[in-house]
C-alpha cells in the first residue's frame, strides 16, 4: 500500500483526496486506541520531533504534543518568546541549531504566511505545519472534515457554511481546500470587508446573510474575528457584528432542521457563538479537541514513515 | 513458480474441529476464556473457531479482533507502509486466558507484537497461541504455538498461501516455490 504522496504536510491544497481518506482511516484506528486502557503506542519510539511555536497556541501545541507523546516520540518544545529569535536569529538558523541536535521532524506554527514552505526549502527533516499565519492550517481542516464525516456518515454533497472573519482565517482557507477536495459543498459568510475579493475562483458560494447560510447549511463552522491580525477597522463595532453574524440560540432554533455547529476555538463567547450555543446537543466543539489528537497522530505516523532507517 | 496443496478443503474442516477440541480440553466451557485474532488474516481463522466452538458448546464465546501494525517493529525499515485493520475488543481481558489465533506463524515478529498489543488492554491471566501452519525452524524470536493446525518445514523463500471461502472461494493452503 502507498503512503502519502507528500513528504512534508504545508497545507491541504498540496494533498490530494486519497491523502485525505489515507489520513482518515488512520485516524480512526488511533481513535481506538486513545481510548484505551493504555493509550500509547510504540511506533515513533526512535523518532525526535521539535515543536517549533512562533506564535501562541494552546489547542494545536498541547494536542499536537500529546499525539506524539502517544505515538512514544521524543519531543523537544520550542518557543519563540523567552529564544534567541529576539537576539536576531533567522529562522533558518534557528532551525539548522535545532535540527544539529538530531531531529527528525519539525512541527511548526509561524506567524508569517508561507513560512513552512519557505523552511521546506532549506532543510531535509519532514514538516508538519501547524498554522503559517493567514495562510494554512492543516491539520484543523483534517480534524474539521473528520469530525462532520463522523457525524454525518459521509462528507460527499454535504453542505458546509465558514461564517466569520475569513479574510484573516487560516482554518477558513484549509477548510475550503479539504472540503472541495472531498466532494462537499462550502459557502463562505461574513461582513463584506472580510471576505477576501477573490474566493468565489475557489469554488465556492459566498453570502453576507447569516440567516441565508444557515438555511443553506448543513454544518456551520463558526470563526473568531482575528483581532491581532486586523490593522484597520473592518466593521463598525463589536455590537454591531454580534447583532448580524452572532450565531445564537434563537436563531438556530428557528431553523427548520438541526444543523451541526464547529469552532475551532479559541471562541469568543458571546461574540461569533453565544454560550448556549456553544453548549448545546449541536455542537461538536469538544468532539473535534478530542479527534484533534487522532488526526495529529496519524500525520505523525504516516509521515514518520516516510523517514527510512539506514540499518 | 510450483505450487504444493498442504491442506486442501476436506482436510481443512478436520483440523479446525481437532483444534476446537483441544481448545475444549483446556478451556472447559470457556468461562474464562477469551479468543482474539489477529489482523488481518488471523481474524477468518478465529471467527471459524469461535462459531464451530459455540456450536459445540451450544454457547456464545467471547471473541474479538486485535490489529499489531502500530506495535510492529519493522515500521520505517522498508518503503512499504502498513495499513492498520480494524480492533474490536469490548470486553474486558484482566484475568480472561486469552487465546491469540493467526493463521501462519513464521517469523514470530507479529506475535511479538500482538502480545504487546495485547497488554495495553490489561493483564490477562495467561496467553496461549493458536495457529493453522506452523512454519518450523524459521523463529527469529522465542515464540512456539501452544496450538497447531499443520506444521511444515519450508525455507525462507517459499511462501504458505492461506486461501479462505469468503475471500476466495475455497479453504485451502499452499505452499508456493519461485522457480
Amino acid at each position: 500500500m502507498a503512503g502519502l504522496s507528500v513528504k512534508h504536510l504545508l497545507g491541504i491544497k498540496n494533498i490530494n483526496a486519497s491523502d485525505i481518506n489515507l489520513i482518515f482511516e488512520t485516524a480512526e484506528n488511533f481513535k481506538e486506541i486513545i481510548n484505551r486502557p493504555i493509550k500509547k503506542v510504540p511506533s515513533l519510539r526512535d523518532i525526535t520531533i521539535a515543536n517549533l511555536f512562533f506564535e501562541n497556541s494552546t489547542r494545536t501545541k498541547l494536542s499536537f504534543e500529546l499525539a506524539e507523546k502517544r505515538l512514544s516520540a521524543d519531543v523537544l518544545n520550542f518557543s519563540a518568546s523567552g529564544s534567541s529569535v529576539s537576539k536576531g536569529e533567522t529562522l533558518v538558523d534557528t532551525v539548522n541549531n535545532i535540527l544539529s541536535m538530531k531531529v527528525d521532524m519539525l512541527v511548526m506554527r509561524h506567524p508569517n504566511p508561507g513560512a513552512a514552505v519557505f523552511l521546506s526549502k532549506h532543510i531535509s527533516v519532514n514538516i508538519i505545519n501547524a498554522g503559517d499565519g493567514t495562510h494554512e492550517h492543516p491539520t484543523q481542516a483534517l480534524l474539521d472534515a473528520f469530525t462532520i464525516k463522523e457525524k454525518l456518515g459521509e462528507l460527499q454533497g454535504k453542505k458546509i457554511a465558514i461564517i466569520g472573519d475569513i479574510m484573516h482565517s487560516r482554518v477558513a482557507l484549509s477548510n475550503i481546500f479539504c472540503l472541495k477536495k472531498i466532494g462537499a459543498e462550502v459557502m463562505v459568510c461574513g461582513p463584506t470587508t472580510l471576505i477576501p475579493k477573490y474566493i468565489s475562483s475557489l469554488g465556492v458560494e459566498v453570502s453576507h446573510n447569516l440567516r441565508e447560510a444557515l438555511e443553506w447549511c448543513d454544518v456551520a463552522n463558526m470563526l473568531r474575528i482575528q483581532m491581532e491580525r486586523q490593522d484597520i477597522k473592518y466593521f463598525p463595532s463589536i455590537r454591531e457584528y454580534i447583532m448580524q453574524f452572532g450565531l445564537t440560540k434563537a436563531i438556530l432554533d428557528s431553523l427548520h432542521k438541526k444543523i451541526l455547529v464547529l469552532h475551532p476555538g479559541p471562541i469568543n463567547r458571546g461574540v461569533e457563538i453565544t454560550s448556549d450555543v456553544a453548549d448545546s446537543s449541536q455542537s461538536v466543539i469538544l468532539n473535534q479537541v478530542e479527534n484533534g489528537v487522532a488526526i495529529r497522530m496519524a500525520v505523525l505516523y504516516l509521515l514518520a514513515g516516510k523517514i527510512h532507517n539506514q540499518d | 513458480m510450483q505450487q504444493r496443496l498442504l491442506l486442501s478443503d476436506g482436510q481443512f474442516d478436520i483440523t479446525i474441529n481437532r483444534l476446537c477440541y483441544q481448545l475444549i480440553e483446556n478451556h472447559n466451557a470457556f468461562d474464562e476464556s477469551v479468543i482474539i485474532g489477529l489482523q488481518p488474516r488471523g481474524v477468518f481463522l478465529s471467527n471459524r473457531i469461535k462459531n464451530n466452538l459455540a456450536r459445540i458448546l451450544d454457547k456464545n464465546i467471547v471473541a474479538g479482533n486485535l490489529d499489531v501494525t502500530f506495535y510492529r517493529d519493522d515500521f520505517r525499515r522498508s518503503e512499504k507502509i502498513h495499513i492498520p485493520s480494524v480492533t474490536e475488543i469490548d470486553f474486558i481481558i484482566e484475568n480472561k486466558k486469552v487465546i491469540l489465533v493467526d493463521d501462519v506463524l513464521f517469523t514470530g515478529r507479529t506475535i511479538r507484537a500482538g502480545l504487546d498489543a495485547i497488554l495495553s488492554y490489561g493483564r490477562p491471566k495467561k496467553v496461549e497461541l493458536l495457529v493453522l501452519i506452523d512454519r518450523r525452524y524459521s523463529r527469529q524470536l522465542p515464540i512456539e504455538p501452544d496450538y497447531i493446525g499443520k506444521t511444515v518445514d519450508t525455507i525462507s523463500s517459499e511462501k504458505v498461501k492461506v486461501e479462505w471461502q469468503e475471500t476466495e472461494g475455497k479453504d485451502q493452503v499452499w505452499l508456493e516455490t519461485k522457480d
